[in-house]
């Protein structure tokens, strides 16, 4: 019998958990700002495109994205093994891996509403549809933002510190060592991001350091592959013994 | 008929032994795991539990491994120690939420007959959070037997209830235990295990001490050498006169204490012999004192014997 890869229940409990009491709303912060600062830059007379690019591609694939994947991908399920509350979806026969992937769909989603979202609605206000490029920096923001929520996820399943661990990989080697060493915008997701909005921009509107057909296997590879290796940590999760 | 067998099973963690080389096996009816603190009783629950993996050795539910086998979890519920269980959702949503994990057919009536078998449905629509420890533990138990399962383990199930919680608690256990499904619990407190286990798995430092009927490990814990501290009004006569009967195996004299320390090896016939022995002397009794009732030390007994 195929199963689907959303168990409803495990769902509903991973949303509540990561949106309620207000915690949605506080996500919802730094998206508003991004909208806000688009819609400023739209009003000015500066040059649209370098905006466009500095504030969609810079801050929102660049700095928003990966600190929303790093809040959403360990928040769906790293909270419930410190808090040992995991305890109540292990203990059931449900196959782990789809535990691992409702979590992740809910991740992504979320991830998407607070960047995706924002990202098209300030490339339309700043840019309009011109060269496609406000649809190429969102999907480029999509396909980055399920790669950093799966393995931000898979992080949150492995170590106790994932968020810190999270931390150093996206502002040190994504920004500062991305900046200086050629071969680390290799194996940055954010430059996958970039690689994918470029190929679907009009030529010569965006720029990326990394090859469409590098990016895109690279992107598959981390994000099935954190899937399974989550999943496989999953089943093997072990309660921390207090005696 | 659901059997755990832990067959030779021993668990470390780096350097350090937390269960060493055990094997018993567990059968319907209640089944006391008793033990001081530190002694291995949760490593042992998490083992039979599948969420640890056994060192060496085999933990099998009715010939089936449990260690990551999602499957047994159709046969187990299972209490944690800990509390923390999705504060937000009120009893009423977390036991469904149970239910429909479990994939039941109707699991709002499952939810429904588990909530009264606990008596907490006057507090069913009331967030987890707010819940009292006894609470918590009533709605974790409900959790745990939503799909009616034929085993049952409870990780120091009654830590923090208050002793009419307790009471209610043992007479629900005693009920699944005549119904004939495997009940486990742990416990350090000896008192708790007496009132509602026959059967006992005794474990003290990793090691299994004792297993059996609960009288017959009992009677090995009241028959050890009880040693006692007695201060008297002449204490070398009193010695003397001590020394003299079979229930007296050693007796010294402590001049710092200025004291005897008397090791008995018949605890009723110990208890007699004082008094009268002092009496017929003319000897008045200053002290008596146990110098070993520790549990601890009780315990200890049983793995060296």
């Amino acid at each position: 019998m195929l199963q689907s890869p959303v168990q409803g229940t495990v769902a509903r409990l991973t949303v509540r958990g990561l949106l309620g009491r207000r915690r949605g709303i506080l996500l919802a912060v730094a998206p508003a700002l991004l909208l806000l600062m688009s819609a400023v830059a739209a009003s000015s007379n500066g040059d649209m495109h370098e905006l466009t690019v500095t504030i969609l591609a810079r801050l929102g694939l660049g700095t928003l994205v990966p600190l929303l994947g790093l809040v959403v991908g360990t928040g769906v399920i790293a909270t419930e093994i410190d808090d040992g509350s995991i305890v109540y979806l292990l203990a059931k026969p449900l196959p782990r891996w789809r535990i691992v992937t409702t979590k992740l769909t809910v991740a992504v989603l979320t991830i998407w509403l607070f960047s995706a979202v924002p990202t098209l609605l300030g490339g339309l206000l700043m840019y309009g549809t011109k060269d496609g490029l406000a649809v190429a920096l969102t999907l480029g923001t999509m396909v980055a933002g399920a790669a950093y929520a799966a393995l931000f996820l898979l992080l949150g399943v492995v170590s106790r510190n994932a968020v810190v661990i999270g931390l150093a990989y996206a502002l040190i080697w994504e920004s500062l060592i991305g900046n200086f060493v050629e071969g680390a915008r290799t194996l940055s997701v954010q430059q996958w991001g970039l690689a994918v909005a470029k190929a679907v921009a009009s030529d010569g509107t965006l720029t990326a350091e990394v090859a469409l057909g590098t990016a895109v296997p690279l992107l598959l590879v981390a994000t099935a592959g954190a899937i399974v290796l989550a999943s496989v940590k999953l089943a093997g999760l072990t309660l921390s013994s207090d005696d | 008929m659901a059997v755990i067998t832990i067959d030779k099973v021993s668990r470390w963690f780096g350097n350090v032994v937390a269960v060493n080389d055990v094997s018993m096996s567990i059968g319907p009816g209640v089944t006391g795991l008793l033990g001081p603190n530190g002694a291995g009783k949760s490593t042992l629950i998490h083992l039979m539990s599948g969420f640890l993996a056994p060192s060496a050795g085999t933990v099998t539910l009715d010939g089936a491994r449990i260690w990551r086998n999602q499957e047994v979890y159709r046969e187990i519920g299972l209490v944690p120690e800990r509390e923390s269980m999705y504060d937000h959702l009120t009893g009423w949503e977390f036991v469904l939420a149970n239910a429909e994990l479990h994939g039941l057919i109707g699991p709002a009536g499952a939810a429904k007959r588990a909530l009264a078998l606990v008596d907490m449905e006057y507090a069913q629509d009331r967030p987890t959070g707010t819940y009292s420890k006894g609470m918590k533990q009533r709605v974790k138990m409900a959790s745990a037997l939503v799909h009616d399962p034929s085993v049952l383990l409870l990780d120091e199930p009654f830590n923090g209830m208050d002793p009419r919680q307790r009471i209610q608690l043992m007479d629900l256990l005693r009920r699944f235990g005549v119904e004939g499904r495997t009940v486990l619990f742990s416990s350090h407190i000896l008192e708790e295990v007496e009132q509602l286990a026959r059967h006992i798995e005794v474990v003290v430092a990793g090691r299994h001490a004792a297993s059996g009927d609960f009288h017959r490990i009992r009677r090995l814990m009241t028959d050890r050498p009880h040693r006692y501290l007695v201060r008297s009004s002449d204490d070398r006569r009193l010695a003397a006169a001590l020394i003299a009967d079979a229930s007296t195996a050693g007796i010294e004299l402590d001049w710092k204490e200025r004291a005897l320390r008397v090791q008995a090896i018949d605890f009723q016939g110990f208890t007699t012999l004082l008094p009268r022995v002092a009496k017929e002397a003319g000897i008045r009794i200053l002290t008596v004192s146990p110098a070993d009732e520790s549990l601890e030390s009780v315990f200890s007994y049983l793995v060296s014997s």
